[in-house]
């Protein structure tokens, strides 16, 4: 009796006609943007809480670094939506220069992002100080963007494995497609990192 | 699993969505060094992210080509629920100005 039940739901098409894995990499990245939403939303208390919220980013480094990033970023998304058509049309030597395009921009994106730490960190910038003002920058800082680089990290490897995954004919062309949708969650989250972490609180 | 279709030129056909975010991009970083209150450039800077994520969702994501029903079963509730982590600002002005709760 159990086993026709267990029968019957294998039958069951899925409601919104698209494969389990996409739903499940849907269903992860929206509990993902509510995390980030949720410490999004924690800065947003603390730097409203604070009288002396320090505004350190001048434009050359942190912010002209934080252009390049956020180019490099939303065209290593290009890179990977075309990894994805090239995938479904069979075409694996086109889909591994793609991903292998989008690795590369990921990679320059983690270094500059790196490069942005290490400058910050010179300056005397730690988890609970600072010398501008409330030390709590520091901890909002690197949390929040330290998930987005363990993010970009993570999709880095990622896209390697199913790289060599698809070209050696073990992984499809659904498995480029699910990854390219953390991708572009990726590049979707650092749209809301920069305005509210770079933007509102640079040097005049 | 469907069967391999013809490659087209998805490069070309995303790219005005592509060149609207770095446009967006560059706009929030020109709006940045002007000078609006801080209120109104967080209320500013934030609509252009908005419209940024959704075009990225929709096109990037292909929310738009799916069923309505994806749509609708993600997107409300996750607004929903940010919507909601809202509540919490009365009490972070409280903090800022340093006024104890009427007794």
């Amino acid at each position: 009796m159990a086993m026709h039940r267990h029968d019957g739901a294998l039958m069951e098409g899925s409601p919104y006609a698209i494969p389990s894995r996409k739903l499940t990499m849907w269903l992860f990245l929206i509990s993902d943007a509510v995390t980030f939403g949720a410490i999004l939303f924690g800065y947003g208390y603390l730097r409203t809480a604070s009288s002396d919220w320090p505004a350190p980013f001048k434009f050359n480094p942190s912010i002209l670094n934080v252009i390049i990033m956020t180019f490099v970023l939303i065209t290593s998304s290009l890179t990977m939506l075309g990894a994805v058509d090239s995938a479904k049309a069979g075409d694996k030597a086109k889909a591994n220069r793609f991903l292998w395009s989008t690795i590369l921009l990921g990679v320059i994106f983690a270094g500059l992002h790196i490069r942005e730490w290490f400058a910050l960190i010179d300056e005397g910038v730690r988890l609970f100080q600072n010398p501008w003002g409330s030390p709590l920058f520091g901890a909002t800082f690197f949390s929040i963007t330290g998930l987005h680089l363990l993010h970009v990290i993570c999709g880095v490897v990622a896209i390697a494995v199913i790289s060599r995954g698809f070209s050696r004919g073990s992984l499809t062309a659904g498995h480029v497609e699910t990854t390219g949708l953390y991708w572009h969650f990726v590049d979707l989250v650092w749209m809301f990192v920069v305005p509210l972490i770079y933007l509102l609180n640079i040097s005049r | 699993m469907t069967a391999p279709r013809k490659s087209g030129n998805v490069i070309a056909k995303y790219l005005p969505v592509y060149f609207v975010l770095l446009g967006i991009a560059g706009l929030e970083v020109f709006l940045a060094y002007q000078h609006f209150s801080t209120a109104a450039l967080l209320v500013i800077l934030l609509g252009l992210a908005i419209c940024g994520g959704a075009l990225a969702v929709m096109y990037f994501m292909h929310l738009a080509q799916e069923r309505r029903s994806l749509f609708l079963t993600l997107i409300p509730a996750t607004i929903f629920v940010l919507l909601m982590m809202n509540m919490f600002w009365s009490d972070s002005f409280r903090l800022l100005r340093m006024r104890p709760f009427p007794h």
